[in-house]
């Protein structure tokens, strides 16, 4: 450290010893570390954490005593970037935080920005909107409850779900070029609509869906083993899953009758008929159920959406938002305005000044957009409430005084996407 | 002349072994491949001059032994050496001797050249007991390992390794003697004869009990899914081979393949009727054949039991470590215990 200050690395002169004050955690032993206990540093590269966690475990034997986790290892500054770019640009870096359903990121802000601009896009721009948030429910799901089953050691459930998973990426390129990051919203609607020929794709793909889930349940829900390791392993009671914050499939499993597309419905989401499965137990059997029992709900979803899509246009009109057809720009002059100025540098889509908290239900729970608009055509704040932030908070309740094994199966019901978790 | 056939027979079985473990590789990601919706290998291939040798993807097991040779040889710093150098070849050299004792075929009459050959490495009085001897031996390249590398996860592996090991070496164990109170001999090619004549003499049917505990005992004894608790790789990233590279970490692995090979040995031997088939196959036959035909139903039935272990390793999910105890303790010794006395009951009434 003498070095550095002599190199003058350290400009500002004092380094701070604790960035974190009183809430820092400690990752020092604690005091009573006796002869029979060890410390295991569990991640940031480890099979088990899908990406990049760190749990700094002590040991007694194989049972923990003590699991402090360790964030931040994939930051990548999503939120700063947000001050940076205007609303479409910033759809962009949506995909990239919940790589597992980055549809349901690009509907989600998409609509914040919306909201902020209080207009609404047009019918069909909604329900293909809620077609493609529905469809990453089920790109999410799937590949969840058969990575559940591929971190207790049954990988070829996994593979299986997998490679459904890759056919619902056939039909996200086929709607917006991109398998994995798709960025398919923009603001005031959507960036191309639906291609011919692909509602029958959707419909002969979630005719397999059934299929699937049907051998993924056959092979985990009924298996000894299975049950073993999940039931009653990782309990969230319904008072800590409320006091953490917890959302989505695992409040739904710990007894916590919320989901957002019910209660405070968006995108039109009250004119579908569809239940939400809850389930009381709280453990890693009952998270694995209601995402099973959710995908069968999307489903329903998807088969009303599907049958009842209107037709006409999927951007709003006007050109205030979206940028205008081409054919009305080389005819008419409002419209060549309006392309210069939401395409010119400097200028583009401005917001009111004005904040907004926008909060739609993701695969893994309530995703929040916070924008502070200044007037400009970027925003001040772009803050993000991932679900897995707080979902994985409560991570320490569930597995301490548990054996190591246990890690495993509570960290495959999270679903924890690194991504999001640091932003 | 008698001892040079017996070297040759030893030399012939210990090339075979070491032929068995690629192919077993081989035959475990083509299977996996086919419960998993995929392909496999189907790259790698040998062709001369246009001239298809090895179709596509069967030279894979090469092409994999040849990677894990030229991979840096990595020795943690404050590991300690000897063992950490011992543990590999330990997993290898106990896993392969024990097939020693196994007939995998019936007496070979050439006729022509006026040889019996024995086919069999050793024809041990002690038979069953010298291959449970020996692959119990190999427990401690797992403890070894695990601890020589001086790593928490391998520690953690050894040490499941050797609980495990110990525990469902005694339900093993067990179940061998009650099939062995009904053979009423150690003599391992003797308990294939009476069960050569007859489908319902083949254990596995006259001792159901015994070959379901030796079955899930074997598993264990193995480490393979669902016990593969010492490696478990998605919690201890590997177990007891977490610090090993290159040549040492595919010894182990071929330790592992060869522990499968020999103790599939055993459960056909002692359970299938061995290299007989009844009606089809019976001993005692001058035919030169006979003796290549004994050892290719061998092959066959233990070509089996192996696509078991691989089927189940790759469908059910791992237990944990207390119920793979409990599994063990409370279920699989009492189950094995009760099984003596009714068997022994049977016999002496």
């Amino acid at each position: 450290m003498a070095d550095l200050k002599a190199t003058g690395l350290t400009s500002k002169g004092k380094i701070p010893t604790e960035p974190f004050g009183d809430r820092a955690i400690s990752f020092e032993p604690e005091p009573g570390l006796g002869e029979g206990r060890m410390i295991l540093n569990f991640g940031p590269q480890h099979p088990a954490t899908h990406g990049t966690l760190r749990l700094s475990l002590e040991l007694e034997g194989e049972i923990i005593v003590s699991a402090k986790p360790d964030i931040g290892f994939l930051h990548t500054g999503f939120e700063k970037l947000g001050e940076n770019r205007n609303y479409n640009q910033f759809i962009t870096v949506t995909d990239r935080m919940n790589y597992m359903s980055a549809m349901s990121n690009n509907v989600g802000f998409a609509l914040a920005v919306e909201e902020l601009l209080e207009i609404e896009v047009p019918p069909r721009a909604q329900a293909i909107r809620l077609i493609m948030a529905e469809l990453s429910r089920i790109s999410d799901h799937i590949l969840c409850v058969g990575l559940q089953g591929m971190d207790l050691g049954a990988f070829s459930v996994m593979l299986w779900s997998f490679i459904q998973r890759e056919k619902l990426y056939d039909v996200f390129e086929l709607t917006s070029g991109g398998r994995l990051t798709t960025s398919y919203t923009r603001v005031g609607g959507l960036a191309y609509d639906l291609p011919d020929g692909i509602i029958p794709r959707i419909k002969a793909f979630l005719a397999k869906v059934p299929e699937i889930i049907d051998e993924v349940e056959y092979m985990l829900s009924h298996n000894r083993i299975f049950i073993d390791r999940t039931q009653g392993i990782g309990v969230l009671t319904k008072e800590n899953a409320i006091s953490y914050g917890v959302t989505g499939p695992m409040a739904r499993a710990a007894g916590v009758d919320h989901d957002l597309r019910r209660d405070r419905p968006y995108m039109g989401y009250q004119n579908y008929d569809f239940d939400v499965p809850v389930k009381t137990e709280g453990d890693a059997y009952a998270r694995y159920e209601v995402r099973v029992q959710e995908m069968r709900e999307s489903l329903k979803i998807l088969d009303q959406a599907l049958d009842n899509l209107p037709s006409g246009p999927v951007n709003c009109l006007g050109g205030k938002v979206r940028l205008p057809g081409k054919d009305e720009v080389y005819t008419k002059m409002e419209s060549l305005i309006h392309h210069f100025i939401l395409s010119m540098p400097g200028h583009g889509l401005e917001t009111p000044k004005g904040e907004i908290y926008h909060a739609t239900e993701s695969p893994n729970g309530e995703l929040g957009w916070f924008l502070v608009g200044d007037g400009t055509s970027i925003p001040y704040r772009a803050r993000v409430r991932p679900p897995s932030f707080y979902n994985y908070s409560a991570i320490r309740t569930m597995i301490e005084g548990k054996p190591l094994a246990d890690i495993v199966s509570v960290l495959g019901s999270l679903n924890v996407i690194a991504g999001e978790l640091d932003r | 002349m008698g001892i040079l056939i017996t070297l040759l027979v030893a030399v012939a079985v210990a090339v075979a072994l070491l032929q068995v473990v690629p192919l077993l590789v081989y035959g475990e990601r083509k299977i996996s491949a086919w419960i998993q919706d995929r392909d496999g290998p189907n790259r790698v291939h040998l062709t001369i001059k246009g001239v298809p040798i090895m179709p596509k993807g069967l030279m894979q097991p090469l092409a994999d032994a040849i990677k894990l040779m030229f991979k840096e040889d990595m020795v943690p710093t404050k590991a300690d050496r000897f063992l950490f150098m011992l543990a590999p070849v330990i997993a290898v050299v106990p896993n392969a001797a024990a097939f020693c004792v196994i007939p995998f075929g019936d007496n070979w009459v050439i006729a022509s050249m006026g040889l019996d050959v024995n086919l069999q490495v050793s024809n041990a009085n002690a038979g069953i007991l010298v291959t449970l001897a020996l692959s119990s031996l190999a427990v401690y390249a797992l403890a070894f390992g695990g601890w020589a590398a001086n790593s928490k996860f391998p520690l953690m592996g050894g040490l499941r390794a050797t609980a495990q090991i110990i525990s469902y070496e005694i339900a093993l164990g067990l179940a061998l003697i009650s099939v062995l109170l009904t053979a009423g001999t150690l003599d391992l090619q003797e308990i294939v004869h009476q069960q050569a004549h007859n489908f319902t003499d083949w254990n596995m049917f006259k001792q159901p009990l015994a070959f379901f505990i030796l079955l899930v005992a074997a598993f264990a004894e193995n480490n393979r899914l669902p016990f593969d608790l010492p490696e478990a790789e998605s919690e201890l990233v590997g177990g007891y081979h977490t610090e090993y590279s290159g040549l040492k970490f595919s010894m182990f692995f071929m330790g592992e393949y060869l522990a499968m090979v020999s103790m599939s040995g055993v459960i056909v031997t002692l359970f299938m009727g061995g290299w007989s088939l009844p009606g089809i196959i019976d001993p005692g036959s001058l035919s030169f054949f006979h003796g290549p035909a004994t050892v290719l139903c061998f092959v066959v039935k233990m070509a089996a039991v192996l696509f078991f272990y691989i089927w189940v390793r790759w469908t059910l999910p791992r237990f944990r470590y207390d119920q793979l105890m409990n599994i063990g303790w409370k279920k699989l010794i009492p189950l094995a215990l009760l099984n003596i006395g009714v068997t022994a009951l049977v016999l002496a009434s």
